[in-house]
């Protein structure tokens, strides 16, 4: 399971890779949360690119859970992008979609939040 | 082993109101149209093979109470929830009064929907009958006496016709009763609850209701899955989503079914029959859960294949 992070102007765009389970969600807890830190009104907004997500055990999205409660206590916007198939019918069966804005791409998640960062991200 | 479940909603006891019978009239009336159904074997053929469960029948609303039939005289029970009331009296008919019968019952925890079907069970009104009633907490004869006292109930404790003792058992601790090996296990839930795995003939069970597992401690995951350990069936509370289950139920001590899925596939459990039913849930709402839940294994499995199924009153399940 591997974090990375990039910026497009307020924006950052977190990217999960791999599998997350009861295993390594700890791991994946303190790789994470440290790039939502500024997650918050005035300050970052977040998008999780998860298009090279290939599975997340509730362990894992217990994990997502508290982030968004974190971020939604300081009115920051976090997001998920680019769901696999087996992502996506994982979040819905467990009604994470309820939880979470989820847009089919890094793009369409940047031209939603901020057109700054969209413009950025397209000019590479 | 035979598990027969006589009530299997969570939290409190249900039933179906006037509009969600016309509901299910109209949805199979609906689907009837057009068919040739001249005879009641067309007909009953129809309902039982071309519509689905949740219109054709219903889950049901009794709180929980699952029969345990390993084929001896005595028989043996898993918590004493409104269910009970309808095992006595299916037993009342089948058996009558004069045979004295011995039950043994095993207690998840003391919550009301868990007993509160003890006052309405017709075998504690009979003299003869032995009712033993076993559970790690510490209070359980208390409890029992109490929803028997004023004001909760005309007919008090002391006037009980058979004879009740209560037997307290230790958590991890193997013991062997009415023919079967049980084992408690303390699980997460306010007040604590106690979960049961029942080994009888190279078979196991195990009972694990109103536990809340939080898969993000390892080492308790670790701990769950071995009590799950190749159980040939494993009757799980899948009371909420996931989601609420981390977010504002968090806490309250139900699970959810993706967690079931979860440690029944780490544990190479053979069969999930998801229990203790949201009480706010028609049939139409746990037949999509089932549904749901049947696709998240599907697309989660790797080697071993779980068979996934819905409990509902009335349900009898062979393993």
């Amino acid at each position: 399971m591997q974090v990375t992070a990039v910026r497009y102007a307020d924006v950052l765009v977190v990217a999960v890779k791999g599998r997350i389970d009861y295993m390594n969600a700890e791991e994946f807890r303190a790789a994470v949360l440290p790039y939502l830190e500024k997650c918050a009104a005035g300050g970052d907004q977040v998008v999780l690119d998860l298009s090279r997500l290939e599975y997340v055990s509730s362990a894992g999205l217990r994990v997502l859970m508290i982030a968004a409660k974190e971020v939604r206590a300081r009115k920051g916007k976090l997001v998920a992008v680019s769901l696999q198939p087996v992502v996506r019918e994982i979040f819905e069966i467990s009604r994470f979609t309820l939880v979470f804005d989820v847009f089919e791409s890094v793009q369409d998640a940047l031209r939603a939040l901020s057109p700054t960062a969209a413009a950025m991200a397209h000019t590479g | 082993m035979r598990v027969r479940f006589w009530g299997t909603r969570g939290s409190l006891p249900v039933s179906l109101t006037a509009e969600d019978i016309k509901a299910k009239i109209v949805e199979a009336l609906l689907a009837a149209a057009g068919r040739n159904l001249k005879t009641r074997a067309d007909v009953e053929a129809f309902v039982e093979r071309d519509l689905p469960f949740s219109i054709s029948h219903t889950y049901g609303g009794n709180s929980s109470c699952v029969e345990l039939d390993v084929g001896s005289e005595q028989h043996v029970l898993c918590d004493l929830g409104t269910g009970v009331r309808s095992f006595g009296l299916n037993l009342l008919a089948r058996k009558g009064t004069r045979a004295a019968c011995t039950f043994h019952v095993f207690m998840s925890h003391l919550h009301w929907d868990h007993i509160m079907g003890f006052p309405f069970f017709p075998h504690a009104y009979i003299p003869g009958n032995r009712i033993v009633i076993y559970g790690c907490h510490p209070g359980m004869e208390e409890a029992f006496r109490r929803q028997h006292a004023a004001p909760c109930f005309p007919v008090d404790f002391s006037r009980l016709a058979a004879k009740v003792e209560f037997v307290r058992l230790e958590p991890g601790r193997r013991v062997r009763q009415a023919g079967l090996e049980v084992t408690p296990k303390l699980q997460l839930h306010s007040g604590d609850s106690y979960g049961y795995r029942f080994e009888h003939g190279g078979k196991a069970v195990v009972y694990s209701t109103d536990s809340e597992h939080k898969t993000d401690d390892a080492a308790a995951t670790r701990d769950v899955v071995e009590f799950f350990r190749n159980a040939d069936l494993v009757i799980f509370d899948a009371m909420y989503s996931l989601a609420d289950s981390v977010s504002v139920k968090e806490d309250w001590g139900h699970s959810s079914n993706v967690v079931g899925v979860e440690l029944c596939q780490l544990a190479r459990a053979k069969h999930l029959c998801i229990y203790h039913h949201e009480p706010v849930h028609n049939d139409l709402k746990i037949g999509s859960v089932l549904q749901e839940t049947l696709r998240l294994e599907e697309i989660t499995r790797s080697d071993h294949t779980l068979h996934v199924s819905s409990a509902y009153d009335g349900l009898e399940i062979i393993v």
